[in-house]
């Protein structure tokens, strides 16, 4: 278990590190660099410009170095917990980046959360009750679940609310705790505000894991034990719910580690359908800005969250199943 | 006894003759049959197909040209065709009238169902070429004196006074195209990288299988964002496209790359395999002959699985912004205009792209699923 857990650990840093060189490709693709952006700034603003003035901004930012010197100075800065500042808003990036990376945080999890807590009963419903009407239903929903694309579902969402309802749904906080300081009120406020957030994202995330989770149940329940069990006078929901469910339930909670990358690419574009204060409508306005500092650490970032993610689910995995324990050990 | 025999007789002549044809038809003929049984999936083949025959059709099917802009026909809601006039069946149009909200300035638009406009098919419309080559001007429909985009508007105009039928119809090109190309492009780096894998294994495969591991725990939006918003902005509408179609297929190999590993090293045990390598045959041809042609199937039916993923993909990074540009016409530029609850709550018609995409990839994951049923015509 312990060699599992080594392995699985170095190879979420080996993905940290590979996620590092991606982020600095990211800041170094477009062309010229950030004094040229700089300057270019400047100069708009009136700031007369001189040549060695720029001479010595680069060498200042070691821009006149090779490029992989460059990344070194780099993840040199981020070790000290110097992301380098903001372009666009000349501040620090990590003065911009706080709450919203919790926030982005937050919605995932509950996303998660909610994948969870549908797909699994449904599931085990669907299963239990193969060909019902429910059943049907539920697999419809399921690939309409799987067809609309996240984005879409929140813009058919807001406007059904809109529309309907009168009311603009989108949004974290109610506005009076917009700019208000982190309080009870302010959490619960929040908490109140996430499910739609976390419905839309965890849609198709659903109907993927209730196919899954019908189809391994539906294998299960066919097998002699199940049979043993109920001849002997077993319960059915005990029957039910103590064995067969739980050996479905391992490559359940294997798509976990692929869940959680989908559900943060998700809310990316989400947050800015809903205008979520998340971290999602801040990386585009970066990229579009070409403000490089802030859109790499924000890649970055999202990378190191998802790996943690996949390991978290991992580790999971390892104990739930204990298979993937032995075999290891072999 | 004896009488009971002929019929045995008969009935074992027949399951034999079924058996018979079975036992020699061709790998492709059994799959046929079974894809055949799925339903959904016949279905789906044809909705398919309809939408690639929209694309290939789709100046002849727009009544407008696509790029053509008019404030004066700015967010015109949809207007319906009637096709009956006083029970004779003559499909026309009401004319509309512009107008002055005045209290809000609003430019609205009202039906006047005194001036009837008749429709004509095939008529003269603007001028294009089909396929590239050949000149015309024929439309499916139009008006008599050819200013169709003046006065039909079937899903209504957008902000600039576009009609959306017939940038509906264009955009179906670049949607359903980048998918494809997309998916060649991934599909031709997960056979050579899967096959490389599975087929040497030992250092080479693990190496590639984690360079998959750490591909697919990166979220895929930001890095693609990250790679579109470094697009020379200067960039033509071809030069974009291939980029995204690069961009797009830089993940989506790892999927198809997996599939095709494990087809190989389920494979590499098989009797006919060990059989081909006892009789002497050279490695290359073991593969294209013997192996390649009992996975094609396999390969084909994830193919189909990965297509809608990226035709969501180029939707969604469009829809940001960050994909296809304007003057380029797709599902994802139309839907940008749908961006804001603000517009969306005035002219909801913006929206109708959202019903292309949503069915073309319901369709291509129905045919997906039955592809991947048929694949396997013994099991």
């Amino acid at each position: 278990m312990l060699t599992y857990t080594i392995h699985r650990f170095l190879l979420a840093l080996v993905t940290i590190w590979a996620i590092s060189v991606l982020s600095f490709a990211i800041i170094q693709l477009p062309p010229g660099d950030y004094v040229t952006a700089y300057i270019a700034q400047l100069a708009s603003s009136g700031v007369d410009v001189t040549p060695e003035f720029a001479e010595n901004l680069r060498q200042q930012y070691g821009l006149d170095s090779p490029i992989w010197v460059q990344y070194m100075k780099w993840m040199q800065q981020i070790a000290r917990g110097n992301f380098g500042r903001s372009l666009e808003w000349q501040v620090p990036v990590m003065t911009i980046i706080g709450d919203r990376l919790w926030l982005t945080m937050t919605v995932s999890v509950s996303a998660v959360v909610f994948t969870w807590a549908l797909a699994l009963p449904i599931g085990i419903y669907s299963a239990v009750r193969q060909y019902s009407i429910a059943d049907y239903i539920f697999t419809f929903i399921g690939f309409i679940g799987l067809a609309v694309p996240s984005f879409l579902l929140a813009l058919i969402l807001m406007y059904v609310g809109f529309r309907y309802f009168g009311a603009n749904i989108g949004g974290l906080f109610s506005p009076e705790y917009l700019v208000a300081d982190w309080s009870l009120a302010k959490v619960w406020d929040l908490i109140k505000h996430l499910p739609l957030p976390a419905i839309i994202l965890g849609t198709a995330g659903t109907a993927q894991l209730i196919r899954i989770m019908r189809a391994n149940l539906l294998d299960e329940l066919r097998k002699p034990y199940v049979i043993t069990a109920r001849a002997k006078g077993m319960s059915e929901f005990r029957l039910i719910l103590k064995y067969p469910v739980r050996a479905a339930l391992n490559p359940f909670v294997s798509t976990l580690g692929y869940l959680f990358p989908f559900i943060i690419s998700g809310s990316i574009i989400v947050a800015l359908v809903l205008s979520l204060p998340t971290i999602g409508p801040l990386l585009l306005k970066a990229l579009v800005a070409q403000d490089m500092f802030l859109a790499g650490t924000i890649v970055l970032f999202l990378g190191i969250m998802t790996v943690l993610g996949t390991f978290i689910s991992d580790i999971l995995l390892m104990w739930i199943d204990p298979r993937i324990r032995f075999e290891r050990r072999e | 006894m004896t009488e009971a025999k002929p019929p045995a007789f008969e009935d074992a002549l027949v399951a034999s003759a079924a058996e018979e044809r079975v036992s020699v038809a061709t790998q492709w003929q059994l799959m046929w049959w079974r894809f055949r049984k799925h339903r959904l999936a016949m279905i789906s083949a044809l909705v398919i197909a309809a939408f690639y025959l929209v694309a290939i059709f789709a100046d002849f099917l727009a009544y407008a040209d696509p790029h053509k802009t008019e404030a004066f026909r700015s967010l015109i809601a949809p207007q319906p065709i009637h096709f009956f006039d006083e029970g004779r069946f003559s499909p026309h149009v009401f004319a509309l009238i512009g107008k002055r909200d005045p209290r809000t300035f609003k430019r609205v638009y009202e039906p006047d169902p005194e001036r009837k406009i008749p429709l004509r098919f095939f008529a003269e419309g603007y001028k294009y070429k089909f396929l590239g080559l050949i000149k015309t001007n024929r439309h499916l429909i139009g008006v008599e004196g050819g200013a169709a985009e003046e006065l039909i508007f079937l899903l209504g105009t957008d902000q600039l006074g576009r009609d959306l039928w017939s940038r509906l119809m264009i955009a179906c090109r670049l949607s359903l195209t980048i998918g494809l190309a997309g998916v060649t492009l991934s599909l031709v780096l997960g056979v050579l990288l899967g096959g490389i894998s599975g087929l040497y294994g030992g250092a080479i495969d693990t190496l590639i299988q984690r360079v998959i591991e750490i591909l697919r725990s990166i979220p895929t939006i930001p890095l693609w964002m990250g790679l579109a918003a470094a697009m020379p902005r200067d960039w033509g509408v071809v030069q974009v496209y291939f980029a995204i179609t690069v961009i797009l297929s830089l993940i989506g190999w790892t999927d198809l790359a997996r599939v095709v590993r494990g087809r190989f090293l389920a494979l590499r045990e098989e009797d006919f395999v060990l059989a081909a390598e006892l009789a002497g045959v050279g490695q290359m041809r073991i593969i294209f002959r013997h192996m390649v042609p009992s996975f094609l199937s396999h390969i084909i039916a994830a193919t189909t699985l990965a297509l809608p993923n990226m035709i969501i993909s180029e939707t969604a990074l469009s829809f940001l912004g960050l994909g296809l540009r304007p003057p380029a016409v797709s599902w994802g530029v139309l839907l940008q205009d749908a961006q804001n609850i603000q517009t969306v709550a005035i002219s909801p018609w913006l929206l109708t792209a959202a019903i292309p995409v949503v069915a073309v990839i319901l369709a291509f994951n129905f045919l997906g699923d039955g592809l991947r049923d048929a694949a396997d015509p013994y099991g």
